[in-house]
């Protein structure tokens, strides 16, 4: 069996663990499952698409960056592209999801979840069709690194930026203010307000990183395979699956679960064939849980 | 006489509109003091409390801190107007180490004033030093109690408010937590408590009142109100109890 399974798993890891940590902030901060979470990935990706296009019919072609496929222009649709998925998030929340938290019943939100997953996602198609449209028709050369294993520049480049954007979420949460609030609103809500914590923005914190980083994960998919508006409608299973598998609430444990899903996905592929990959994701997630209910990272309440 | 730090007057509140819970209470706490509102099962103690921090809604009556209206104050800005309440149980974060559930409180203190002040807290409550990277959950009783003390105060509040802080303690634990509130009033920070155990909240307090049926039907000075007939009556014809089981109200 070759090795190339454990780069192509990565970059699946990294695209479900991005997005993860999304389902796993609003799951336990707003204690609901966002189905909505992968259509946020997908409105993310189009957004980017259109500033890129936008860019491109005002300054002209742009050459790409080195070995790189895309240019400078793709970064700052991107950057342009998160902020514009963080206040879709946030407008969504307020016209939807905040009137019907107040009246506390969690079931309520997620089915409204469901119908607003289903009305982005038609609009998308409605304004874009449902073809598959690319960022760059280019095609890229993967360098072989050894043991059989190739790879593309911009694999590497996408494989650092994960990592730069989950070390970043890590220390948010962990060396900050905001990060220790929304940690505590997660543990206990009521104390949360006693200690002086607003819990409106730290709502509205949530919002934004889960969206932008959705946004990432989606231009991930729109880079290395293709976009479409059911791109992450998709994804929302393995994405629940690596949140669940890693430990509701906890951010390495999202990406790690989104890593353990997208190799098992990967040699999946390689062993028994792509139509089994979600059923080997979902074994895996069943058997952990078999073990250890709380998944990798969870923590028992005391 | 000394100057008010809090007055409640004539408070009315409930969970569900048209069921008070609370109806008519009015009680002041002057700066320094330490205030015990006593009562039987059922009273209103908790909800009266919780009222007064912004948890449970006020249908009727005002509360003034430091001469200022808070009676509408959203419970997440008490800390800034300066009451500082400390729940009954599940007070501290489980799963937050002891440091980190002093640091989240203190989101309204100057960012250079916070490791001076997180020193403070440890001298003060030298327990909890040792454990400053434990998960909070991990602390006994008395010492949850300790760290959710050292949480409220760490922000200067002009008033600490306590739900029966000896609840669900070990009888060790209960005479160990009065003694902590006799001493941080000695260091100057007025104290508001609602308390089961009677016999020893009034065993440090300088004033009390008797909260029956949502109402403040008698006030007394804390030492005489002990051997005080009303107040047994007012308990159901039963002495206040002295036993330090603690127990859930």
């Amino acid at each position: 069996m070759s090795l190339q399974f454990v780069v192509d798993g990565l970059l699946t890891g990294s695209m479900i663990g991005l997005g993860a940590i999304g389902v796993t902030l609003t799951y336990s901060i707003l204690r609901f499952s966002n189905f909505a979470h992968g259509d946020f990935m997908a409105w993310g990706t189009y957004a980017t698409l259109a500033v890129v296009s936008a860019i491109g019919a005002t300054v002209g072609k742009v050459a790409p960056i080195a070995p790189l496929s895309f240019g400078w222009p793709l970064i700052v649709a991107l950057v342009i592209g998160m902020a514009f998925t963080a206040l879709l998030a946030l407008l969504l929340d307020k016209v939807l999801f905040a009137r019907l938290r107040s009246q506390g019943q969690a079931i309520i939100v997620v089915m409204a979840s469901f119908g607003a997953s289903m009305a982005l996602r038609s609009l998308l198609e409605f304004t874009f069709t449902s073809r598959p449209t690319y960022f760059s028709r280019a095609i890229q050369i993967a360098m072989p690194v050894g043991f059989g294993i190739r790879i593309t520049p911009d694999q590497i480049a996408l494989l650092l930026l994960t990592a730069v954007l989950v070390l970043g979420v890590h220390l948010l949460m962990t060396r900050t203010q905001t990060g220790r609030s929304m940690q505590a609103l997660s543990q206990n809500a009521a104390l949360a307000r006693i200690v002086g914590i607003d819990v409106a923005s730290v709502v509205r914190v949530t919002w934004v990183i889960g969206g932008a980083l959705a946004c990432v994960a989606g231009v991930m998919i729109g880079i290395l395979v293709q976009i479409r508006p059911f791109m992450g409608f998709d994804m929302l299973l393995p994405m629940f699956a690596a949140a669940i598998l890693g430990g509701i609430g906890s951010i390495p444990g999202a990406v790690l679960g989104g890593l353990i899903i997208g190799l098992a996905e990967a040699g999946a592929v390689q062993l028994i064939g792509a139509e089994w990959r979600a059923a080997v994701s979902f074994i895996i997630l069943m058997a952990v849980l078999f073990v250890r209910p709380i998944g990798l990272f969870g923590v028992r309440e005391r | 006489m000394s100057e008010t730090v809090l007055d409640v007057r004539d408070l009315e509140a409930g969970y569900e509109p048209g069921v008070p819970i609370v109806r008519g209470a009015s009680i002041t706490v002057k700066k320094s003091e330490i205030v015990v509102v006593l009562g039987p099962n059922g009273a209103g103690k908790s909800s009266f409390i919780k009222a007064i921090a912004g948890l449970v809604p006020i249908t009727g009556g005002t509360v003034f801190l430091d001469g200022k209206d808070i009676t509408a104050a959203p419970a997440h800005t008490m800390v800034r107007l300066g009451l500082a309440f400390v729940p009954q149980t599940e007070n501290i974060f489980p799963l937050m180490s002891v440091e980190d559930n002093l640091r989240v409180a203190c989101g309204i203190l100057e960012r250079r004033e916070i490791p001076t002040r997180i020193e403070e807290m440890y001298s003060a409550f030298p327990d909890l030093v040792r454990q400053r990277r434990t998960a909070a959950g991990n602390l006994s009783g008395g010492q949850r109690q300790m760290l959710a003390v050292a949480r409220a105060l760490i922000v200067h509040p002009k008033v600490l408010v306590l739900d029966e802080p000896s609840a669900g303690l070990s009888p060790k634990f209960v005479s160990m937590v009065f003694e902590m509130l006799a001493g941080i009033r000695k260091s100057g920070v007025t104290i508001l408590l609602v308390e089961q155990n009677a016999k020893a909240a009034l065993a440090i307090g300088d004033r009390a009142y008797v909260l029956v049926e949502g109402k403040d039907r008698h006030e007394g000075v804390a030492s005489e109100l002990w051997n005080d007939p009303v107040v047994a009556e007012l308990y159901l014809g039963q002495r206040p109890r002295s036993a330090d089981t603690g127990g859930a109200a």
